[in-house]
């Protein structure tokens, strides 16, 4: 019996995907999306969730609109919960579903991903002083310089995507894949890549690991069906 | 009123801010008129370009039909590969900007105080609004530039004594050039610098809220 986090179906990945669970969405616009666990997700039917992912550049992808529009999200926490290009559009989704917007500065959630993924406690943070997003916060000032304590965001699930994996978990990207795929992998209960290729342990040679497999649980992999932009 | 002078296109202000841009700098140019800040830098190679998705030293805008997937700004723009460039998490896409290495960042405004307090992230009759990267920038980059119109649609003065809109940064912006003016927030006021074509300083105070700082000599905006 060899040892494998290798699913056999994007379904069997989020099996265990409970109500009220907070999922991290990796990828921004089609870049780096994990389609098919979000498509699996739907399926699944959980209700409840939170969803944490940035929606830069959103053109029309609609797996977690769909997500919204059916009663299945309660919270979305985001840079840009309502992106430019369909923000109106968006914005009315968001009200009659009863989702729960809570923005967040993109930096500031990247620091609390990445806090939560080390076991830190929080971050001090020099953003968004003077601003309402520091309305009623903790601050301090370190070495002269005001900053807000942020907490770790840490998750039940990570919904991530990677280029390529093997059957260990460890995952390499693509351009711009990296982005926040490679911080969420680490942030969150059990970590689930969907990948475009999946190898044999060394297949990724070592030097070339992004994400190293202890931060990821599950692989299913996804050929890609010539997705293009 | 001078509301009839020709004010200066989008292209011209962008090739204004261009000039600012140091040879070496690194650069990150927010959505809108900053975007094309890059079509007018004298020599492409010597500026860097950082963009929140996850991206150094990227390219210019890629052409219709050579669009790669996974290579985009952090406006979900495709790019073009360039040799030299390198890819990086969040973490570190923001580690760079709040740490100090970024040099300059081009960013557009709904409006800017006399004292360079920054608003460009929500118009409060729409209620909602995107924040973005933008607060990292404002207290992150070296320098703050500011590209945008003087006037808003329905005339409103961009250029205020305080901001009334959500802030996304106090005292952050240290340059701002507009379709008829390049001025300079500082702590004492908002100073005039150089003035577009046709314009003069009291042309430009007429269609500005706060009140300009004038020096004996204003140049005339050149690009």
């Amino acid at each position: 019996m060899t040892f494998t986090k290798l699913y056999d179906t994007a379904a069997a990945a989020v099996a265990d995907v409970h109500n009220g669970a907070t999922v991290l969405i990796g990828g921004v616009s089609r870049t780096g999306e994990p389609t098919a666990l979000l498509a699996a997700l739907h399926s699944h039917g959980a209700a409840g969730l939170t969803i944490v992912c940035d929606f830069s550049g959103w053109d029309g992808s609609d797996s977690i609109v769909k997500l919204a529009a059916d009663g299945r999200i309660a919270r979305i926490i985001s840079p840009n919960p309502y992106p430019s290009a369909s923000g109106d559009n968006l914005r009315e989704v968001w009200n009659s579903a009863g989702v729960a917007i809570e923005s967040v500065p993109q930096g500031t959630l990247a620091e609390r991903l990445r806090a939560a993924g080390a076991g830190i406690g929080g971050v001090f943070v020099p953003v968004g002083l003077g601003t309402r997003f520091a309305d009623g916060r903790e601050t301090r000032t370190i070495n002269g310089v005001e900053c807000i304590l942020e907490s770790p965001l840490r998750a039940d699930f990570a919904l991530v995507r990677a280029a390529s994996a093997d059957t260990l978990g460890n995952l390499a990207y693509q351009g711009a894949q990296r982005g926040w795929n490679a911080v969420m992998a680490t942030a969150a209960r059990i970590t689930i890549t969907q990948a475009d290729t999946v190898g044999e342990p060394g297949a990724i040679g070592p030097e070339l690991v992004i994400t190293p497999g202890i931060y990821v649980n599950r692989v299913v992999h996804i050929p890609p069906t010539g997705e293009q932009g | 009123m001078t509301a009839d002078k020709e004010r200066l296109d989008r292209a011209i202000i962008a090739m204004r801010v261009a000039k600012e841009l140091p040879p070496g700098a690194s650069v990150n140019l927010g959505i809108g008129i900053p975007t094309l800040v890059s079509m007018f830098v004298a020599d492409e190679s010597i500026v860097f370009y950082h963009s929140e998705s996850g991206v150094l030293n990227c390219g210019p805008l890629a052409e219709e039909g050579s669009e790669d997937i996974d290579l985009i700004n952090a406006g979900g723009q495709f790019l073009q590969s360039v040799p030299g460039m390198a890819y990086f998490s969040s973490v570190d896409a923001f580690a760079m900007i709040r740490g100090g290495h970024v040099d300059v960042t081009v960013l557009g405004a709904h409006q800017v105080s006399a004292t360079g307090d920054l608003a460009n992230w929500m118009l409060p009759e729409r209620g909602v609004g995107n924040i973005g990267g933008a607060m990292d920038l404002a207290a992150g980059a070296e320098k703050v530039i500011v590209a945008m119109e003087h006037n808003d649609r329905s005339g409103n003065s961009k250029i205020v004594e305080q901001c009334d809109y959500p802030l996304t940064g106090q005292g952050c912006v240290s340059l701002v050039v507009t379709d008829v003016a390049v001025m300079q927030p500082t702590a004492q006021g908002i100073v005039l610098l150089e003035v577009a074509p046709g314009w003069t300083p009291e042309d430009v105070q007429a269609v500005t809220d706060a009140q300009l700082i004038i020096p004996d000599t204003v140049a005339e905006y050149e690009v």
